[in-house]
C-alpha cells in the first residue's frame, strides 16, 4: 500500500473491466492532447484539425466507408496477433504474412485456370496457407533453435517485401502495364464484390468478424485455447503440465500468419486487383495491428472495436494529408504515442486509488 | 584480381557497412547487460540520422551533426528508460513504440530535408604507421571514417570496462540479479537508466553515421531495418563488445560477398540478404547455445522487495 497525501494506492491482482476501458481511453486522450501540440506547431488549430477529421471520416458515408476499408486488414491481422500475444509469441511479422497472402492470391488469380466460382475461395485458402507458412517458420526457429521471435518475424517482413518487389519487377511484371512495376490486372472473376460506391470488400470484412468470434471461442472453449493461455501466462506451469511448446507455437503462428494472409488476399483482390509495390499493398497494417492487438488486451472480440479505431486513424491520416496539407507520417507519431501511453497507464491498472478522509495526520509516503 | 586485394576489399567494405552496426550493437550490449532490452534501436537510429543531417547541413559542420545525433539518441532512449524502468512497462512493447514513434516523427520532421545532398560530409582519415602494414594496413587503417576507428577503439574500451572494472561488475550484477546488486548497495535504477541512455547515444551516432558519412543525405526510413540487425548481432555476440566486432565484420563480409554475386542474382535478392543473414546468424547462435550467456534478469522490470 502506498499513500500520497489523501490518496491511498492499493495493489490489486486483476484489473476490472471498467478500469481497463477507462485507462485505455485515458491513454488515447493523452495521445490526442500531445497531437494537438503537434498540429499547433504546424500552424493548424487543433480544434479545426479534429473537427475536420471528425466531419470527413465519421460525418459522411464516404468517410465511414474509408474507415471500414482500413479496418478490414487491421481486424484480420489484429485478431491473429491477439492469439499470438496470448501465448507470448511476439509476432511482429503480420506485415510480411499479409504480403505472403497477397502473393498467393495473385498467383491463383493470374496463373491458374481455376473456374470462376471456385477462384475466390481458392485465393483465400491459398492466401491463408501462404501467410501461415510464413508464420510457421519463425515458430520452428524459436522452438528448435531459440531464434528470437521479434527479430525473425521482423526480418521475414523485409524478406517478403523484397520478394514481392522481385516478382513485380521481374517474372510477374505485367506485359500490358507498359513498364510499370505491377502485375497485370486480375481477371474480373477474381475481384471481390464491394459495398456500393465504396472500396469495402465485404466478404473479407465478414471473414474478419467470423475470425474474431472463432478466435474468442478457441481461446475460451477449447483445449488449444487453454494451452495457449497457460503457455502465455506461466511457461513454467505449462512445462510441468507437459504442454508442448512446439505444438502451441506452431498452432498460434499458423492461425496468426494465416489470418494476416487473408488480409493480404483482401487488399489485392478487393482494392488493387493486382500485385504492386509492397508498401502500396499494405500501408503498414501489419505493424499497426500490433497496437490494435495490444489495445484489445488479449480479447479477439475487443479487436473488432480497436481495429475500427485504428481504421479511423488511417482514414484520418488521408484527410490530414489532403485537407490540412500535413504529411501522412503524422499517423505513425500518433500510433507510437498511443502505444507508449497504453503501457504507461498499465501500471495504474494494478493499483486501486481510494481517497481517505483526514485521519490522525497522514504520514506522507508509507512503504509499499 | 589477386587474393590479397580481394581480402583487403572485402574487409574494407565490411567495416564501412559494419560501422553503424558496431556502434548500435555496442550500445545495445550495455543496455541489455543492465537488464533492459531496447527494441527501439531502429527508432533511435532514424531520429539520430535526421538530427545529424539537419544540424550538419545547417551548421556546415558534420561533427556538430554527430553530436546532435548523440543527444537525440540519448533523449529518445530516456523515454524508453522511463517507461520500462520507472513505470515497469513491458520492455518489448515500449521499444516497439519507440521505433514506431521514431520512424513516424523522423518522417514528419524530415520532409523538408529530402533530396538534398550534404554540403560537408564527415572526412575520412588514415592512421599513420599502422596503414603501412601489408594487407591489414590498407584494409583496416586507411581511408576509413573517423567513426570507424573510434568505434573499434570503443569496443576495446567497453570490453575492458565491462569485464575489468568495478563499473562493469555493477552493470553485470544489475543485469544478472538486481536484488543482489541492490543489497550490495548498487543503485539498480541509476545503473539501468545510464546504460539505456548510453545505448541510445551510441544508436544515435550510428544513425548519424548513415546520414553524414555513409550516404550523406536524408531519406525517410533510411535505416532500413539496421536497428533490428543490431539486436540480432547483440545476441550473436553473446553480449560481449569484442565478439560484437567479430560479428559485425562477419556480417559486413557476408553482405559484401552477396554484393559480389550481383552478376548472377537479381538486385532484390541481394537487398534481402542482410535480413536473411540476421536470422541465419541467430540460428547459428542457437546452435552454439549462446543464449546461456544472456543476462539472467534481461527483460524483467525490477521492483524493490519483490523477487
Amino acid at each position: 500500500m502506498k499513500r500520497i497525501g489523501p490518496l491511498v494506492f492499493e495493489r490489486r491482482l486483476a484489473p476490472t473491466r471498467t478500469a481497463i476501458l477507462g485507462y485505455s481511453l485515458l491513454a488515447i486522450l493523452i495521445a490526442l492532447a500531445i497531437m494537438s501540440v503537434i498540429f499547433w506547431a504546424y500552424g493548424v488549430s487543433p480544434i479545426k484539425a479534429y473537427s475536420t477529421i471528425g466531419r470527413t471520416t465519421l460525418g459522411t458515408r464516404f468517410g465511414l466507408m474509408e474507415v471500414l476499408r482500413r479496418t478490414i486488414p487491421l481486424l484480420l491481422c489484429g485478431v491473429g496477433l491477439v492469439i499470438a500475444f496470448r501465448a507470448k509469441f511476439w509476432n511482429i511479422g503480420a506485415e510480411g504474412q499479409l504480403l505472403a497472402g497477397a502473393v498467393a492470391a495473385t498467383w491463383v488469380a493470374l496463373f491458374t485456370g481455376i473456374p470462376a466460382p471456385w477462384k475466390i475461395p481458392a485465393m483465400f485458402v491459398l492466401g491463408f496457407a501462404a501467410g501461415a507458412l510464413w508464420g510457421i517458420i519463425p515458430a520452428l526457429l524459436k522452438v528448435k533453435l531459440q531464434v528470437n521471435d521479434v527479430i525473425s518475424t521482423l526480418m521475414m517482413n523485409y524478406i517478403m517485401a523484397y520478394f514481392v518487389k522481385w516478382l513485380i519487377y521481374g517474372p510477374w511484371r505485367g506485359p500490358t502495364m507498359r513498364g510499370f512495376a505491377y502485375t497485370d490486372l486480375f481477371p474480373r472473376d477474381a475481384w471481390l464484390p464491394l459495398f456500393k460506391y465504396s472500396k469495402v470488400h465485404w466478404p473479407t470484412l465478414l471473414i474478419g468478424l467470423a475470425a474474431a468470434v472463432t478466435a474468442a471461442l478457441i481461446l475460451s472453449r477449447t483445449r488449444l485455447g487453454y494451452e495457449i493461455r497457460v503457455v502465455g501466462d506461466s511457461p513454467d506451469a505449462a512445462r510441468y503440465a507437459g504442454i508442448s511448446f512446439l505444438g502451441v507455437s506452431l498452432w498460434v503462428m499458423l492461425l496468426s500468419g494465416g489470418l494476416a494472409g487473408l488480409a493480404g488476399v483482401g487488399e489485392v483482390a478487393g482494392i488493387h486487383h493486382r500485385l504492386l509495390e509492397p508498401d502500396h499493398v499494405s500501408l503498414g497494417y501489419g505493424y499497426t495491428a500490433i497496437i490494435v492487438a495490444w489495445l484489445a488486451r488479449g480479447s479477439p472480440l475487443a479487436a473488432i472495436v480497436t481495429s475500427l479505431l485504428f481504421g479511423l486513424i488511417f482514414a484520418a491520416g488521408d484527410e490530414i494529408k489532403v485537407t490540412l496539407q500535413m504529411p501522412f507520417q503524422i499517423t505513425g507519431v500518433f500510433n507510437g504515442l498511443i502505444l507508449f501511453f497504453l503501457i504507461g497507464v498499465e501500471v495504474l491498472l494494478y493499483w486501486k486509488v481510494r481517497v481517505v478522509r483526514k485521519e490522525k495526520g497522514w504520514a506522507g509516503k508509507a512503504g509499499s | 584480381m589477386g587474393w590479397e586485394s580481394w581480402i583487403v576489399d572485402t574487409l574494407r567494405r565490411a567495416l564501412a557497412y559494419g560501422t553503424p552496426l558496431l556502434w548500435g550493437t555496442l550500445g545495445e550490449i550495455y543496455a541489455e547487460r543492465s537488464g533492459v532490452v531496447n527494441l527501439g534501436v531502429e527508432g533511435m537510429m532514424i531520429l539520430g540520422a535526421l538530427a545529424a543531417f539537419a544540424v550538419a547541413q545547417s551548421t556546415g559542420n558534420p561533427w556538430i551533426g554527430i553530436l546532435a545525433a548523440a543527444v537525440v539518441g540519448g533523449l529518445s532512449a530516456l523515454i524508453h528508460a522511463f517507461f520500462s524502468i520507472t513505470l515497469r512497462a513491458n520492455q518489448y512493447v515500449s521499444g516497439l513504440a519507440l521505433t514506431i514513434f521514431g520512424l513516424g516523427l523522423s518522417g514528419l520532421l524530415g520532409t523538408s530535408w529530402v533530396g538534398i545532398s550534404l554540403k560537408n560530409p564527415l572526412p575520412k582519415a588514415s592512421i599513420p604507421g599502422l596503414k603501412e602494414i601489408p594487407i591489414l594496413g590498407p584494409a583496416l587503417f586507411r581511408d576509413h571514417s573517423y567513426l570507424t576507428y573510434i568505434g573499434l577503439f570503443l569496443a576495446a574500451v567497453l570490453w575492458f570496462v565491462l569485464y575489468k572494472t568495478r563499473w562493469g561488475i555493477a552493470i553485470r550484477s544489475v543485469g544478472e540479479s538486481p536484488a543482489t546488486a541492490d543489497a550490495m548497495g548498487i543503485n539498480v535504477f541509476a545503473v539501468r537508466y545510464l546504460c539505456v541512455i548510453f545505448g541510445g547515444v551510441l544508436a544515435g551516432v550510428a544513425g548519424g553515421f548513415l546520414s553524414v558519412e555513409y550516404r550523406p543525405s536524408w531519406t525517410e526510413g533510411m535505416t532500413a531495418g539496421m536497428g533490428w540487425i543490431v539486436i540480432a548481432l547483440t545476441i550473436f555476440a553473446a553480449w560481449d563488445p569484442l565478439q560484437a566486432v567479430g560479428g559485425v565484420v562477419l556480417f559486413g563480409a557476408l553482405y559484401h560477398l552477396a554484393y559480389r554475386l550481383q552478376r548472377w542474382f537479381p538486385p532484390e535478392f541481394l537487398k534481402l540478404m542482410p535480413y536473411a543473414f540476421a536470422i541465419l546468424v541467430l540460428a547459428v547462435a542457437g546452435l552454439r547455445k549462446v543464449r546461456r550467456g544472456a543476462p539472467a534478469a534481461l527483460g524483467l522490470p525490477y521492483v524493490r522487495g519483490q523477487r
